[in-house]
């Protein structure tokens, strides 16, 4: 058994490291060749060795079980890297901020004076029917201005080439920790590549996250007290909760940890006694962060903290109410948004899609559902979605009729040919579909992570990236042009 | 350090010494048992008096058989105080502070759990019981050791120890409780053939044995027994060695002097009586009066350090 690229399939799609059959891409011609000279023999062996890597290192991620307990399952990951040339990842980056950018000047405005509903640009409607529109937070001026200090968007490559944003996700997005972690075992399992290939590094994340919301504390001090606020341990990215405070310094704390004073300051209860906090790193819900403001039931937010944010006491990041724009319908209108706040064209486009609360493009949505991927507006993790090509006429009715109920809440776009990059299947390298999320940090400065989370659907044809649904993930390099191939 | 992490590592703590204690009470029973004619033989029942679960053991077991005592306290997850519930529960406080432990040691407790369980059924019959209950016992030992040399000795180790002596307290009291009303109802100068043996019990219930003898030179009776057990400083699982542990981590906390004061009087407690003078009625009064000291030790670390109770936040949030 030997590997040959020249019956590699990369006919169909646009494959990341293939060019065409038995050629690689300029970007990492000679790699194709590195692959082939290791053999499948060893590559098996490597990723075995990845695998006992992740378990070793702990690296987790934890899913509900039937039984109602929760269990902690090891990350997948494939060893073969996912690479972009660096020139692209510029263009990219640079499409990144801009997009950001925008989405917080959008936010900021729905917030204050909604010029951008009066000038006719974005529909009253929308925002009036949006589930992730905060009254709470209408008129508050957050620091710098900032809503959403990280965010996760989801791109997405098509069969010509073409990079797609695919999603905005400004709530409390994760996976970070997933990169950084991927790149780490790479280098312990495939050390030679290295040799050859200098890929930018990404281990600067945490000091920059740092960075990021050090730069939002209410009280101008060198060291500001910023905590990392989780769910608690049954959440299904809790290791990541845990990684990011311990590469951080930062305390990780539970709801309960917090309290509001009179003095609408947060302290966190601490064996000296109480510590003010600064900025709130929160992986909790909008709706879950403060009984007093939202649910009354959730236990586990701090009773009087929206009280503390509001008074500008403590900066929490993301932003209360951030997510407004974490709504595909508020997606489709990113490139409008762009223009209208920025007078610039964007960068990176968008996924051509149909607003199914426009007349025509509903009649479109209902006549092409087969030809579509049909989504509702406010689910994440690839929940409630119609694949139209993979879906039965059973299935296509019982959605047209949900759509025909609230089509504000639903969008579609034309189904992808995602690109491939070659997996380890067994013992041989088959093509299998990718995506990238990349995460943005925002406060005094933009910074983008030097590439981000690939995460491949291990299913042949499948394309549900999804960890929760099967999915696995790679390493990520974004490579200088210069460094190229041996 | 956050006061939930303080309170998760005591409580840690607290179950794994809870663990290894109920393991040695009921190995050094079932040998006791073996050395006693049936006629006096007190059973299985005082392991039970030992938690003080009785009426919920009674609610589940219809006497205090062997079979029914060495399940009730080994594998009973019904049972706040089995082995299997104390182990489930320290792993559970483990988890939630996996960052302040050295990984190996939540790896050991985690397999320790596992283990636990899985094997309970081997470890409630006759034949598997004592090599299930070593087991556990050097486990927990190994972990102990594994902290001691591994893990940051800040604040969170200061409260390791807090959970572990006010526990290993907590046990020796009970255990003087029990084993001496049972064992004699008052002091008499001429020895009856088995008393020795059952005090003999009482010092390997807490390992205490060649300690004893090496330490007291005097045979095995009541007087120097419970002398030994309740003011020796230098045996480590007597109530004094326990207490002056207290005392020496508590110095070390900050805001302590609330802590500090209730721990002297308790010492105080220890040190105000000659264990042999005392007839039992005196004896358990005094036993009594060391475990309430115990009780208000542990509400005066929760009321200081750990997080107010669930529902009590906003009394508490003025005294910050």
């Amino acid at each position: 058994m030997s590997i040959d690229w020249n019956t590699y399939p990369c006919d169909d799609f646009y494959d990341e490291l293939v060019a065409e059959p038995g050629r690689g891409r300029s970007a990492v011609a000679g790699m194709l060749a590195d692959l082939e000279a290791l053999g499948p023999d060893e590559l098996v062996a490597r990723q075995e060795a990845a695998n006992v890597s992740i378990k070793e290192m702990g690296i987790t991620f934890t899913v509900y079980s039937e039984e109602g307990g929760t269990i902690d399952r090891t990350w997948p990951f494939d060893i073969i890297p996912r690479i972009i040339p660096q020139s692209e990842w510029d263009r990219v980056e640079a499409g990144l901020k801009q997009r950001v950018q925008a989405l917080n000047l959008f936010i900021d405005d729905l917030y204050h004076d909604q010029k951008i509903i009066k000038d006719g640009v974005f529909p009253h409607e929308v925002l009036a029917k949006s589930v992730n529109f905060r009254p709470q937070c209408v008129g508050v001026s957050p620091p710098l201005g900032i809503w959403a200090h990280i965010c996760g968007s989801d791109l997405v490559r098509d069969g010509d080439g073409t990079i797609y944003v695919l999603e905005d996700n400004l709530r409390v997005p994760s996976g970070v920790s997933y990169m950084l972690e991927n790149r780490l075992v790479t280098k312990r399992v495939f050390p030679e590549l290295f040799e050859h290939y200098a890929p930018l590094p990404v281990d600067d994340y945490p000091s920059q996250l740092f960075d990021t919301l050090a730069a939002l504390s209410p009280r101008p001090a060198d060291y500001p007290e910023v905590v990392v606020l989780t769910p608690g341990i049954y959440n299904s990215a809790y290791f990541e909760h845990a990684y990011l405070a311990q590469q951080m310094g930062c305390e990780l704390v539970e709801g309960r940890d917090l309290f509001v004073d009179d003095d609408d300051c947060v302290y966190m209860r601490t064996v000296d006694g109480a510590a003010r906090i600064d900025v709130i790193y929160r992986r909790i819900d909008d709706l879950f962060l403060d009984p007093e403001a939202f649910h009354p039931d959730s236990a586990l937010g701090v009773p009087g903290l929206m009280r503390a944010w509001q008074a500008g006491k403590v900066a929490l990041a993301n932003a209360p109410g951030a997510g407004v724009a974490d709504d595909k319908v508020v997606y489709a209108f990113v490139p409008e948004i762009i223009r209208y706040y920025l007078d610039a064209e964007p960068i990176i486009p968008n996924v051509p899609t149909y607003r199914c609360m426009e007349v025509d493009a509903l009649a479109y949505t209902l006549e092409n559902m087969e030809k579509l991927v049909v989504k509702p507006a406010n689910e994440s993790g690839g929940y409630g979605m119609l694949v139209g090509p993979a879906s039965t006429k059973a299935e296509r009715e019982t959605f047209a009729e949900l759509v025909k109920k609230d089509p504000r809440n639903y969008i579609a776009q034309p189904a992808l040919k995602l690109s491939t990059v070659p997996t380890i299947i067994g013992n041989k390298l088959e093509p299998r579909h990718v995506d990238l999320r990349p995460f943005i940090l925002s406060s005094d400065r933009q910074q983008v992570t030097m590439g981000g989370l690939t995460r491949v659907a291990m299913r042949k044809g499948s394309l549900v990236v999804n960890s929760s649904q099967g999915g696995g993930s790679k390493d990520t390099w974004i490579l200088p042009e210069q460094s190229e191939g041996n | 350090m956050l006061s939930r992490v303080a309170e998760n590592i005591y409580w840690l703590s607290r179950y794994v010494e809870r663990a290894e204690n109920t393991a040695r009470i009921v190995t050094v029973n079932a040998n006791l048992l073996m050395d006693l004619p049936k006629g006096i033989a007190p059973g299985w029942r005082p392991l039970v008096d030992i938690t003080g679960a009785n009426p919920l053991f009674e609610e589940h077991y219809k006497d205090y058989g062997e079979r029914q005592v060495v399940r009730f306290l080994i594998g009973d997850e019904r049972h706040s105080g089995s082995i299997l519930s104390a182990l489930a529960a320290a792993r559970e406080n483990c988890r939630t502070i996996r960052d302040f432990v050295p990984r190996e040691a939540w790896e050991l407790l985690n397999e320790l759990y596992l283990f636990a369980r899985g094997e309970v059924s081997k470890g409630t019959t006759k034949s598997g019981r004592h090599a299930y209950l070593k087991h556990l016992v050097q486990s927990i030992q190994t972990m102990s050791g594994m902290l001691s040399g591994t893990m940051l000795h800040d604040q969170g180790y200061d409260f390791l120890h807090l959970g572990r002596f006010l526990e290993r307290a907590d046990m020796t009291t009970r255990i003087i409780d029990v084993r001496s009303a049972n064992l004699l109802p008052e002091e008499t100068t001429e020895l009856r053939p088995f008393e020795t043996i059952q005090w003999v019990s009482v010092l390997k219930s807490l390992t205490g044995y060649q300690a004893y003898r090496r330490s007291e030179q005097v045979r095995v009776q009541r007087g120097p027994v419970l002398r030994f057990l309740v003011q020796r400083p230098e045996f480590p699982r007597s109530v004094c060695f326990c207490v002056d542990s207290l005392q020496s981590n508590l110095t070390k906390l900050p805001r302590n002097e609330g802590a500090l004061r209730v721990a002297g009087r308790l010492k105080r407690t220890l040190e105000g009586v000659e264990p042999r003078r005392l007839n039992q009625q005196q004896l358990k009064l005094f036993v009594d009066d060391l475990q309430v000291g115990i009780g208000e030790l542990h509400d005066e670390i929760a009321r200081t350090w750990f997080p107010p109770p669930f529902g009590m936040e906003s009394q508490s949030q003025s005294q910050g």
